[in-house]
């Protein structure tokens, strides 16, 4: 076959400047943690209100983030068997017991050490998981929890009712009553403002990148370069520095753009993602694909924290509104299984795929459930060529490389046989008359 | 289901009938006698089936396959790291065994449910199928208010397939109605937390889930005189272990697991088998707006449940605080293969009762099991643990 005996690897500045910018965010809370420092509030990515967080001046701390760390320096497995040896089951997320074992070890990962929690907002979208896993911190740690309540999209067409978001505005007018009792400080209503601009700022220009993945060729991985800016989208959305790594990877993307320049030499096939990626083998699972010429033109991972290029936007002017509107209905977990298919769908018309790849994670159970059905959907009912592989986000035990080779190899071997004969995904889409809800409601 | 000549043993043996039937043909008898009735599906954990009730239809409760039957098509939907109901429930969907139900209520319990729901909308589409979301910032004053809310729109997708605008009085009545059969309910775990040798649970578990499958006043009649019969029951405890059973909300164990603990050597103060069907401590008051009184009754009167994360108070302290009341010997933690909510409870409870220091079991088990010699054996090797120690 003529794939490349070769890894992909993009070639740009954004990746080194995100290493350093989540360098410095590490060494923030490890100051904090050490010498002291502004009070942490820990909280859960999925449609998070940080910019409430940053306006009281608080530190954000991510558990998802320090677990999935461990995990890509391959170190997660001892902070998972610690915690397995206290009762938690070998069943359950592989994130919280990563989490949970770092917080026996004393908060210590050997890239950073964490501060405790003054808050642990527990900002519940979608994953019920959460709920475990913060109400554990809680426990463990003593510290002031606070249940931000996101009721669930009931309504696909509708999105969220009126009465939804004045509820989530209602609870997060509770949550500046708790976050000035922690910090002592009322809150200061233009600084939230300016918080919320400088979100705002950052997730145009994340949704306009997200646009450009649409170019043949694509010019960056929008799931494997896509979660490396990640990173900086969440931990430092809201801050001018965050922005400031917005606008020069914009600059860099658009720039590949004009120059025809993508993440492997000749792109093949172009692939939406579905799931999380399997951290401890990031690179192994990237190099799987690249070696078929496979670039992702779109991820529904990368919606996890945010759904900006479907039209979302942060409003200075209405602050909390457009935080409850993020929360409730701008991100993947509060959205059913079926407006996930819905968005897949469109990936796959709108960014002109060939195939979807669904990475079905054991840890995370509202990703992975129904996938199978999901499989069903979209190779019966639309005719998409559909890889379905197994493995784990976080537990390095679930990653089995010769048989992910194997299937992704004979998936794109099939693939490459389609193609030849000529057989274009678009018609089965046309002649599919299942639609899952209307378009985005808002 | 003739009501009123039978013995507590024979109502045991019709009611076990009942719930072993997986093509619900008392559901499809009723349906036929009443041509215009309609039937809605709850899944566990919680359904507010006053609501239900009050728009005149019938709710069943839909607990998966159990172990009578066999997974052929649902697999391919869920992987195999997802529990054993979800799948066996859609499993009844796939192979037309739900084919009576008009509609059928999902809740925010766990991740799988939740896209179980989905499936469901995808592989019925003529089906009504509802998601209620329940609130998890339980000390807010916000809670009562949405999920007042919530219950309003749950009614109004009711009111659909019931036909019918659903009143005030209605409401009233079905909130009476449930009132009254918890209440027996609840007499029955009373007498048997006090008594457990003349009430196994093996026998009052399928009695009460009976009620989740036939209609209410029918089901009312047939506890009322299955607790005269237990009353009149007479026998001596054996040497046995009493504990408590934790952690079988959702997916309910085989009944033979059941049986199998107490033969084991354990007799049961309490378990949470049902728990949602039985989810009120006390009556739901029917002063005031009734949908408003059931939410705040979810609010205020419910139960623990590991499907609601309510941070007032830990469940640890519930769980030992009957374990106090109850006199209990020990706990059996009794949980479901891949059960999320119940499995992350478990380290929690584990340190609370090893600080108390109260012994417990843990086992895990599929509701399709159906040998259950490795269950007996470390429930023996436990219960002589404690008995002979």
């Amino acid at each position: 076959m003529a794939q490349q005996a070769m890894g992909s690897r993009y070639q740009g500045r954004i990746h080194l400047l995100q290493k350093e910018l989540m360098g410095q965010y590490f060494q923030e809370l490890t100051q904090a943690a050490e010498n002291g420092g502004p009070p942490a509030a820990y909280m859960l990515i999925s449609g998070n209100p940080v910019e409430l967080v940053r306006a009281f001046g608080m530190l954000p701390v991510y558990p998802e983030v320090n677990a999935l760390q461990l995990a890509v320096k391959k170190e997660s497995l001892p902070y998972i068997l610690l915690a397995e040896q206290m009762g938690y089951s070998v069943d359950n997320c592989a994130y919280v017991k990563a989490d949970i074992g770092l917080f026996f070890n004393g908060l210590r990962a050997p890239f950073a050490t964490f501060p405790k929690p003054t808050l642990i907002l527990c900002n519940y979208v979608g994953c019920n998981v959460y709920l475990n896993w913060f109400e554990h911190l809680a426990e463990y740690t003593g510290a002031t929890i606070f249940p931000l309540d996101i009721p669930f999209i009931r309504d696909p067409a509708q999105g969220p009712s009126e009465e939804d978001v004045a509820y989530v505005v209602g609870q997060l007018e509770e949550l500046i009553a708790v976050c000035e009792r922690l910090t002592g400080r009322p809150l200061d209503w233009e600084r939230l403002k300016e918080v919320v601009r400088l979100s705002q700022q950052t997730g145009q220009l994340w949704a306009e990148i997200k646009h450009l993945t649409k170019n043949k060729p694509c010019p960056l991985d929008a799931y494997f370069d896509a979660v490396t800016l990640m990173g900086p989208l969440y931990c430092l959305r809201g801050t001018e520095e965050g922005l400031a790594f917005f606008e020069e990877a914009y600059r860099e993307v658009e720039e590949r753009v004009r120059h025809n320049i993508g993440p492997i030499p000749e792109e093949r096939f172009r692939i939406v993602v579905e799931g999380p990626p399997p951290w401890p083998y990031l690179r192994t699972f990237r190099d799987l694909f690249a070696r078929w010429g496979a670039v992702a033109v779109a991820s529904t991972y990368s919606t996890v924290g945010g759904m900006w290029e479907f039209g979302f936007a942060h409003d200075p002017e209405k602050p909390l509104e457009s935080i409850a509107m993020h929360m409730l209905y701008w991100n993947l977990t509060n959205r059913s299984l079926l407006l996930r298919y819905q968005q897949i769908r469109r990936y796959i018309e709108e960014w002109e795929a060939d195939a979807l790849v669904i990475h079905s994670v054991k840890s995370c159970r509202l990703f992975s459930a129904g996938q199978g059905d999901m499989r069903e959907y979209f190779t019966k009912e639309l005719g998409v060529p559909t890889l379905l592989l197994e493995s784990d986000l976080e537990d390095p035990r679930y990653f089995s490389e010769a048989q992910m080779r194997n299937r992704i190899d004979a998936f794109f071997e099939s693939l490459e046989h389609r193609k030849i004969r000529g057989h274009p995904v678009e018609a089965a889409v046309q002649h599919s008359n299942f639609s899952p809800g209307e378009g985005e409601a808002r | 289901m003739r009501a009123g000549v039978e013995t507590a043993e024979e109502i045991v043996a019709r009611c076990r009938e009942v719930v072993e039937d997986l093509s619900f043909q008392t559901v499809r008898e009723w349906k036929a006698q009443h041509p215009k009735a309609r039937v809605v599906g709850c899944y566990p954990v919680y359904s507010p089936v006053e609501l239900i009730h009050a728009a005149g239809i019938l709710p069943v409760g839909i607990f998966g396959g159990g172990n009578q039957i066999e997974i052929a098509h649902a697999d391919a939907r869920f992987q195999s790291f997802v529990c054993s109901i979800v799948k066996s429930t859609l499993e009844l969907g796939l192979t037309g065994r739900l084919d009576f139900l008009d509609g059928i209520l999902f809740h925010s319990i766990c991740d799988p449910a939740r896209n179980l729901a989905s499936v469901f909308q995808r592989n019925f589409p003529s089906l009504h199928v509802d998601y209620i979301h329940f609130p998890q910032n339980l000390a807010s004053p916000l809670a009562e208010v949405y999920l007042t809310q919530e219950y309003r729109r749950v009614l109004r997708g009711l009111e659909k397939i019931g036909g019918q605008p659903v009143t005030e009085e209605a409401l009233v009545q079905a909130i009476s109605t449930m009132n009254r059969w918890r209440s027996l309910v609840r007499e029955l775990y009373t007498l048997r937390a006090l008594q457990p040798h003349l009430l196994p649970a093996a026998e009052l578990y399928p009695v009460i889930r009976a009620g989740t499958v036939l209609p209410v006043q029918e089901h009312i009649r047939l506890l009322e005189i299955f607790l005269e019969g237990v009353r009149r029951r007479e026998g001596k405890p054996k040497d046995r272990i009493r504990v408590l059973v934790e952690g079988s909300f959702c997916e309910q164990p085989p009944i033979d697991l059941i049986a199998c603990l107490e033969e084991a050597g354990c007799y049961v103060l309490d378990d949470d088998f049902l728990l949602g069907w039985r989810w009120f401590l006390e009556d739901v008051p029917i002063d005031g707006d009734p949908v408003q009184a059931l939410a705040r009754a979810y609010i205020h009167r419910s139960v623990y449940s590991p499907t609601k994360h309510d941070l007032r108070r830990r469940k640890s302290d519930h769980l030992l605080e009957k374990v106090r009341t109850l006199g209990a010997d020990a706990v059996v933690v009794l949980i479901p293969k891949f059960c999320e909510p119940a499995l992350f409870d478990y380290p929690l409870y584990r340190r609370a009762l090893e600080e108390a220091r109260v012994p417990h079991l843990f086992v895990e088990y599929e509701e399709k099991m159906w040998i259950f010699d490795r269950v007996r054996t470390e429930v023996e090797t436990f219960v002589e643990s404690l008995l002979f120690d």
